[in-house]
């Protein structure tokens, strides 16, 4: 610990409860005056949760935070601003319509007579970007200029209104690798200004390269605080990802080889995925490991054409096809559960039985109906081998639980009986129950003979149904581990170990 | 889906109930409102002027409510019916038959909503502003073809469509209800009720589940056209005449407020395209009552307006999550922890 | 220096001078101050009313009430003038904080309520026009001594040209319009709000205060116009302006405004109304032409602007300067 310093900002004991769910437990966070601290963990692990608790986003339901020794309790974003507290966010929240002077000083704008002086609003802009290390013309709108550049004019505004804690959620998700340098300069000018910064993001590189100490929380937890001079990499991998990550081997049945199904040839998107090879035969369970931001979601959405791929051939049983878009996937009878169900799975105002039929109907075209008969014959099935939960088959489904929904959205896939199912984080955010249950279903997918492509972040789970593991990082597979293979340590050494490699 | 009979009058029953108050003012202020009489081979009845009067709207009000269901609005309907019947009474003028006449201001109806659904699926431009272009220059457009003047025309075929009556009952309403029921089956019966629904709840979502949005995008404005065609040939028929200033001028409003009445929400998903011919009946019934009251018609616009707002209030989203929260807390115990949870939800904006 | 905002309204100035060129090429008698003069004059209830439209445009909104406001008020003053003996002045200040009012509480139901702007002020097209119904629904004649005094006041430009007071109000609305916008913290949050609420709300903008004061805005500007038009036609009809608000709104977007808020100009908007009257104008002079290819050439035109500021905003987006060309020494 940083000695002899009080601290800046401290939290302890903060919890928070959202309906049927601990999204925080007795979370302490203690940040000093001029220290960057990393907060890490994978999605849902309770980061976004915790920043809106401190910046009075959300109310806590438990704990307290002092500022400089004082507690304090803000109700409003605006309310822990002028406490002192500055946020940026990844999408930054400023106004890309008004100009970079516009959006430093809106709402304390300079005036002369009661008016807007603009001279001295662009002078002042222009110097303190300049501290920043950035020359751009302040009259010129934010949106003609990256969001790198962005990012730093957020920065630059959290910190002139409140000038102690800045939170950077996730500030380097978007930005190439001198446009990260560049942050970085600033972050650490702000830090030999004395500022308390709390850095979060999924680039360990990064938070070994810019910060002090790093608190790592899984599932609303802080599982553990590390000096970062004193720890590494594969520390801090193991406490974000692993429960108990003794490498375990797996007996398991030698996977039967089925037929090629798929083949993906130099396949990718430039920007997106590097271009990559992988063959899927029927009867096996693909692993798609790596950390938030390696690609994981991006190569799902790419080979169902969510994203259509700009390079690269696929060819279904030997046939070139065209995965330009889902409809054309879902022709190939291919399905997909995406990452982000509220957006792009479920449609929250149809009932369940709708939601259950919709890719079956989409594919059997527009004037072609499902028999009322067949419908409920279908959903009725579905919600009975897959124990779905609900009051009835007609409530929309947004009502209905997260695992509850993610086994609907099976259901729709399942009942277009397709030959490669997608799986992306299909455990994410549902309870223990249905997650053992939905762990059994891919086995016994598998089992009869369906190719599965499962993107996941708890490692366990990979390990437990994969008959294969590709590793991604950076957007490209950088390992396949196959049959003995699989462990969650081997993964996580793979991640690791291509890290080392990078940096040294 | 179709969810069955009672399913269909649970769902359009605040509608039918204030029909029934709006019927039932007119018939307090004139005792002889539900009288109808059989004379000249037709019926006559202020009952049947309420739902000969509401045909246009009627009729626009089933493309729109599609329009709607997709989280889209059409405000070029108007327009498009000075343009349809000024095309047909154009080609009548020019001494076509009345078929050719309405297969040509149907073409021209298909084309508008083409021209309007291409900007919105395929060019992304919003909905009101794509469809302003049309409502701004359509009417020039119809003056164009009526040469300014109000084209009249005395082909009995073409006026049978506005102004005649087959067994006794006007044209206009048997058009209104036949295309209604035809559209409303139309999209029961097939799928695209439901995928409509879908694309309007959530694109991102249907385009996942494979279905192909900007073509049922394209569809929806397509019919919309096609209502407006023909709402425009049967007030031009029933005049005699296309008046291209003053046809259908300010329907677009009072179809998008019937659709409103009927229950649709204007940020898309659920529709019922009944629920929205209610609603028409509704904005004619309440015509009717003042003119009938004997109040002067002055006063017609500031009680239409004072209803709609009223409604509206209603029906806002603030004043729904009130209520909404009003009942939860009353039944909270009962329901389910998933269920009560959805019932408060935490009222922030998503990071 | 040209900023890729500016574009739209470049392009806005360039069409209108070309063609004002290629009218006066045409009809060299169209270059007399007699023509601006009567440009001025015959738009100048509409000029005023579209800076109140360019406003709630630029915040995100939309106004229908206008073209009924302009009628109300107009028939209002006539009533009130008939029937008191109310001094026209007193009548202005009466019906202007009537229609201030009346724009207030449409902001107030569009934030609180978290309903549409354009349902919201679609009843209150119908509630405006209806109480004009309710006051009278002949056309009304205005005679008063201060209105003759009002509408002699004009100067006479050499040509024969004669600027009138109505011209002068609307020049000084879109003088204090543009200040407004530009100059005032006020117009900042406008564009905010334009920008995006959330966002904006989030940077301290205040929504509540802010959307019902742009409502508030363009209620009083229709009022204003509704006087200005009352002393162009002498008197009050609850059937005129029918329609105002579709011209307001496309000489917004002729202007350069985006119709999905955000970015525009009070200045852009005051050429778009020349636009407009050039056009009319032309087919005046033409004398062959009818009058409908106006609104057929005013709907191309919105068409044109719309899709001009679509490629501009993919345009901004593709090319975005990255951080490094910008580090400082």
């Amino acid at each position: 610990m940083t000695e002899g310093t009080r601290p800046v900002l401290s939290c302890t004991g903060i919890s928070k409860f959202f309906p049927g769910a601990i999204a925080l437990d007795e979370v302490d966070l203690t940040l000093y005056s001029g220290e960057v601290h990393a907060l890490l963990g994978e999605n849902g692990a309770g980061k976004s949760t915790l920043i809106k608790c401190i910046t009075g986003a959300y109310r806590r339901d438990a704990g307290t935070i002092h500022l400089q020794g004082q507690a304090v309790s803000p109700t409003s974003t605006k309310e822990s601003q002028a406490l002192g507290i500055g946020t940026v966010y990844q999408e930054v929240n400023l106004l890309p319509n008004l100009t970079v002077a516009e959006n430093l000083f809106l709402g304390r704008q300079p005036t002369r007579f009661g008016l807007v002086s603009y001279s001295r609003m662009q002078t002042e802009t222009a110097r303190i970007l300049k501290d920043y290390g950035l020359a751009i013309n302040p009259a010129e709108p934010l949106s003609s200029y990256s969001v790198a550049v962005q990012q730093v004019v957020a920065i630059a505004r959290a910190v002139e209104l409140s000038g102690k804690v800045l939170i950077l959620d996730e500030p380097t998700a978007s930005l190439d690798r001198e446009e990260v340098e560049l942050l970085f300069s600033v972050i650490n000018k702000l830090k030999a200004r004395g500022l308390a910064i709390v850095f979060i993001t999924h680039f360990l590189d990064q938070v070994f390269e810019i910060s002090d100490r790093a608190t790592v929380l899984r599932n609303g937890r802080v599982v553990g605080t590390r000096e970062l001079a004193q720890a590494s990499q594969t520390d801090i991998i193991h406490l974000m990802l692993g429960r108990q990550l003794e490498s375990r081997i797996q007996e398991r049945a030698p996977a039967k080889s089925g037929k090629p199904l798929l083949e993906l040839n130099n396949f990718g998107r430039k920007g997106t995925v590097d271009p990559f090879n992988l063959t899927i035969h029927e009867g096996e369970v693909v692993g798609l490991a790596g950390l938030l931001g390696s690609g994981r979601t991006e190569t799902a959405n790419l080979i169902f054409g969510v994203v259509p791929a700009d390079q690269g051939e696929a060819k279904l049983r030997g046939k070139t096809i065209s995965l330009a878009n889902p409809r054309q996937a879902v022709g190939h009878r291919f399905g997909l559960c995406p990452e982000d169900r509220k957006t792009e799975g479920i449609v929250g105002d149809l009932s369940v039985r709708e939601n259950i039929i919709l890719a079956l109907q989409a594919r059997q075209g527009w004037f072609r109906p499902l028999a009322r008969a067949k419908v409920n014959e279908l959903a009725e099935a579905y919600v009975k081998t897959l124990d779905i939960r609900l009051a009835s088959l007609d409530m929309p489904i947004r009502f209905l639980s997260g695992g509850n929904q993610q086994k609907a959205l099976l259901a729709r896939w399942l009942a277009t009986n397709p030959d490669f199912l997608i799986l992306d984080e299909p455990t994410r955010g549902i309870d223990v129950g249905a997650h053992a249950e939905i762990i059994a279903l891919i086995e016994r997918l598998r089992e009869k003979g369906m190719a599965l492509l499962v993107a996941s972040s708890e490692l366990e789970e990979l390990v437990a149904y994969s008959t294969r593991v590709i590793v991604l990082k950076d957007r490209r597979q950088v390992d396949e581990l196959t049959g003995g293979q699989i462990s969650t340590g081997n993964i996580v050494k793979a991640i690791a170990a291509e890290t080392n490699r990078e940096v040294a | 889906m179709v969810h069955g009979f009672q399913a269909t009058l649970r769902r359009i029953a605040p509608q039918l109930i204030i029909l029934a108050v709006v019927l039932l003012l007119n018939f307090l202020v004139f005792p002889d409102f539900f009288k109808i009489e059989f004379q000249n081979d037709r019926l006559f009845g202020n009952l049947v002027d309420v739902f000969n009067r509401g045909a246009p709207t009627a009729l626009l009000c089933i493309g729109m409510t599609l329009v709607i269901a997709t989280k889209g609005i059409d405000l070029s309907v108007g327009a498009v019916m000075a343009i349809a019947g000024a095309t047909a009474a154009d080609l009548v003028v020019s001494g076509y038959g009345w078929g050719t006449a309405l297969i040509g201001a149907i073409s021209v109806g298909l084309m508008c909503g083409l021209w309007n659904g291409v900007l919105v699926a395929f060019l992304r431009i919003q909905p009101i502003v794509a469809t302003l272009v049309l409502m701004v220059a359509g009417r020039g457009i119809a003056q164009l073809i009526t040469e300014g003047t109000i084209l009249t025309f005395l082909n009995e075929g073409l006026i049978h469509l506005g102004a005649g009556t087959v067994l006794g009952i006007p044209t206009p309403i048997l058009i209104w209800i036949g295309l209604g029921a035809i559209v409303t089956l139309g999209v029961r019966r097939t799928a695209l009720g439901m995928l409509v629904e879908a694309i309007g709840i959530n694109e991102a979502s249907s385009r996942v589940a494979g279905i192909n949005s900007r073509v049922l995008l394209v569809s929806v404005y397509l019919v919309s056209g096609f209502c407006a065609a023909i709402a425009g040939v049967i007030v031009a028929a029933d005049i005699k005449g296309a008046d291209a200033n003053n046809a259908g001028l300010w329907l677009e409003l009072d179809a998008i407020l019937a659709v409103v009445i009927g229950g649709n929400s204007l940020l898309g998903g659920r529709f019922s395209i009944t629920a929205s011919l209610i609603g028409a009946l509704i904005i004619q019934s309440v015509n009717s009552v003042i003119l009938l009251s004997g109040l002067p018609p002055e006063f017609n616009l500031v009680i239409k307006a004072l209803i709609i707002i009223a409604i509206l209030v209603i029906q806002s989203p603030t004043v729904k999550h009130a209520l909404y929260i009003l009942r939860a807390s009353a039944e909270s115990e009962a329901l389910e922890p998933a269920r009560a949870a959805q019932l408060t939800p935490p009222k922030e904006t998503a990071q | 220096m040209i900023r890729s905002t500016h574009l739209p309204l470049l392009v806005t100035v360039l069409t209108f001078l070309v063609a004002f060129a290629l009218c006066g090429s045409q009809y060299p008698s169209m270059l007399t101050t007699r023509v601006v003069a009567n440009l001025l004059t015959d738009n100048a209830f509409l000029g005023i009313v579209a800076v109140g439209m360019t406003f709630v445009i630029i915040s995100g909104g939309i106004d229908l009430s206008v073209g009924s406001v302009i009628a109300f008020t107009g028939v209002f003053l006539a009533v009130v003038l008939r029937d008191t003996s109310l001094h026209p002045l007193a009548a202005f200040a009466l019906v202007l904080s009537l229609t201030v009012a009346f724009g207030a509480a449409m902001g107030a139901i569009i934030h609180y309520l978290d309903m549409p702007a354009f349902i919201v002020t679609l009843a209150g097209m119908f509630l405006a026009r209806g109480l004009a119904y309710v006051l009278s629904t002949d056309s009304v004649p205005i005679t008063h001594e201060f209105y003759d005094f009002l509408q002699s006041l004009y100067w006479k430009a050499p040509g024969g040209g004669r600027f009138r007071l109505t011209g002068v109000i609307m020049l000084l609305t879109f003088l204090i319009g543009m200040i407004m916008a530009h100059r005032t913290r006020f117009g900042q949050n406008v564009y905010a709000l334009g920008g995006g609420a959330q966002t904006a709300k989030l940077m301290g903008v205040p929504l509540a205060q802010t959307t019902i004061r742009i409502y508030a805005l363009s209620g009083g500007l229709a009022g204003l116009a509704g006087i200005v038009f009352s002393l162009y036609t002498s008197a009050g009809y609850s059937l005129a302006t029918v329609g105002v608000e579709l011209d307001a709104i496309a000489a917004v977007v002729i202007g350069g405004t985006l119709l999905t808020g955000g970015t525009g100009f009070v200045a852009g908007t005051f050429f778009g109304i020349l636009i407009m009257g050039l056009i009319q104008t032309y087919i005046v002079f033409d004398g062959t032409l009818s009058s409908w290819w106006t609104k057929i050439v005013i709907g191309g035109l919105l068409f044109a602007f719309i899709l001009l500021q679509k490629g501009l905003t993919w345009a901004t987006t593709a090319r975005r300067k990255p951080l490094t060309d910008f580090a400082a020494p």
